[in-house]
């Protein structure tokens, strides 16, 4: 520890996060994709494929623009899908 | 009874292996069990020279797979120690000169004899590591509080759940806790949080390892070193004991705090 460090800590000047909390937030993000079955690109058409089905109960979407992917800002992993809606269902 | 046939194993290289083998089979001989060593690292041999029993090898693991000595020919028994064994690796072979069945054989004989049949396993996920795992019937992990290794050890969780090894346990090795202190290392509460196991030992970074293994006598013999303590402590935590988990702590006195409350000293 240096001279400089000290008198920074003495001055409350240390207010950067702990490193060992960023290792713990980028080791939650990188594990999630690795347990993930090693690749999303396996997961993902299974899911969309049961999205549109899902969707397709209550609404009228257009399959051919559906978009579904994860990404990863802010240091969190979100599942993003954007589903144009042609119409709702009349529901019985 | 058979013996237990337990394999260290961490993913990533570096993090220790061949040391926490070394020195838990050390601990638990002293403990008067009758241990021996398998080193699985085919090719890249180092648990001889830590043991500093490099000298005495005549046949290895290759030989004893291949059916050109006997079992019993190939075990060295430790200088210090009569109820510590070593099957050496192979030097001039590769990981494909062994095959799991073999491993499975080899590991079921020594356990017939032994009471602990431990595995140092080579780093990766392929051939060797296949072959470390292939007779063990419980697995250690060894891993360092750094990213890179905690997801390495990640991936083996997985591969021994997948392979059937089930409860594998956590060796976190090369803490050190003036780091931990000030936020800038993973503790093991911080990486249990991550990984979904359960803890066996909590290593200090400590100077004595290489020490000891610049000499090759496993630190598990010096009383006062606190990573010899900590080796001691897994080896009891197997025999079944239960000791809390805490890492040994430097006992420098009230100057040594006094420093390190202002922060003067690295630990």
């Amino acid at each position: 520890m240096t001279v400089l460090q000290l008198l920074q800590r003495l001055w409350g000047k240390e207010s950067e996060r702990p490193s060992k909390e960023q290792a713990k937030e980028r080791l939650r993000l990188v594990l999630v994709h690795d347990r993930a079955g090693v690749t999303p690109d396996r997961v993902l058409p299974l899911l969309k494929d049961e999205l549109i089905a899902v969707i397709s109960k209550y609404m009228d979407i257009d399959e051919s623009g559906l978009d579904v992917t994860l990404s990863t800002e802010d240091s969190q992993m979100a599942l993003v899908a954007s589903i144009p809606i042609r119409g709702l269902r009349q529901r019985l | 009874m058979a013996g237990r046939v337990i394999v260290i194993t961490s993913g990533k290289g570096g993090v220790g292996k061949t040391t926490t083998t070394a020195n838990v089979g050390m601990a638990l001989a002293q403990l008067g069990r009758r241990v021996v060593l398998i080193d699985a690292d085919i090719g890249l041999r180092n648990l001889d020279v830590v043991l500093g029993l490099e000298n005495r090898i005549v046949y290895d693991l290759v030989h004893v797979a291949e059916g050109s000595c006997r079992l019993r020919q190939a075990l060295i028994r430790d200088k210090r120690c009569d109820t510590l064994f070593l099957l050496p690796a192979a030097q001039t072979r590769d990981k494909e000169a062994v095959a799991p069945e073999q491993m499975r054989k080899i590991t079921a004989d020594l356990a017939e004899e032994f009471d602990y049949v431990l595995v140092d396993s080579p780093a990766g996920i392929e051939r060797g590591f296949k072959n470390a795992i292939a007779g063990a019937s419980e697995a250690l992990i060894v891993t360092t509080p750094e990213v890179s290794a905690v997801r390495d050890a990640d991936r083996i969780i997985g591969l021994l759940e997948a392979a059937e090894l089930h409860e594998p346990r956590l060796i976190l090795n090369r803490v050190r806790l003036d780091m931990v202190r000030r936020g800038d290392m993973m503790n093991m509460d911080d990486v249990l949080e991550i990984l979904a196991i359960k803890p066996i030992g909590i290593i200090p970074d400590d100077e004595s390892i290489i020490v000891s293994t610049n000499r090759g006598e496993p630190v598990a013999l010096d009383p006062h070193s606190r990573a010899g303590q900590a080796y001691r402590e897994i080896a009891r935590r197997l025999e079944g004991e239960d000791l809390p988990l805490v890492p040994p702590q430097a006992t420098d006195g009230w100057i040594g705090r006094l420093r390190r409350f202002i922060g003067l000293q690295s630990r």
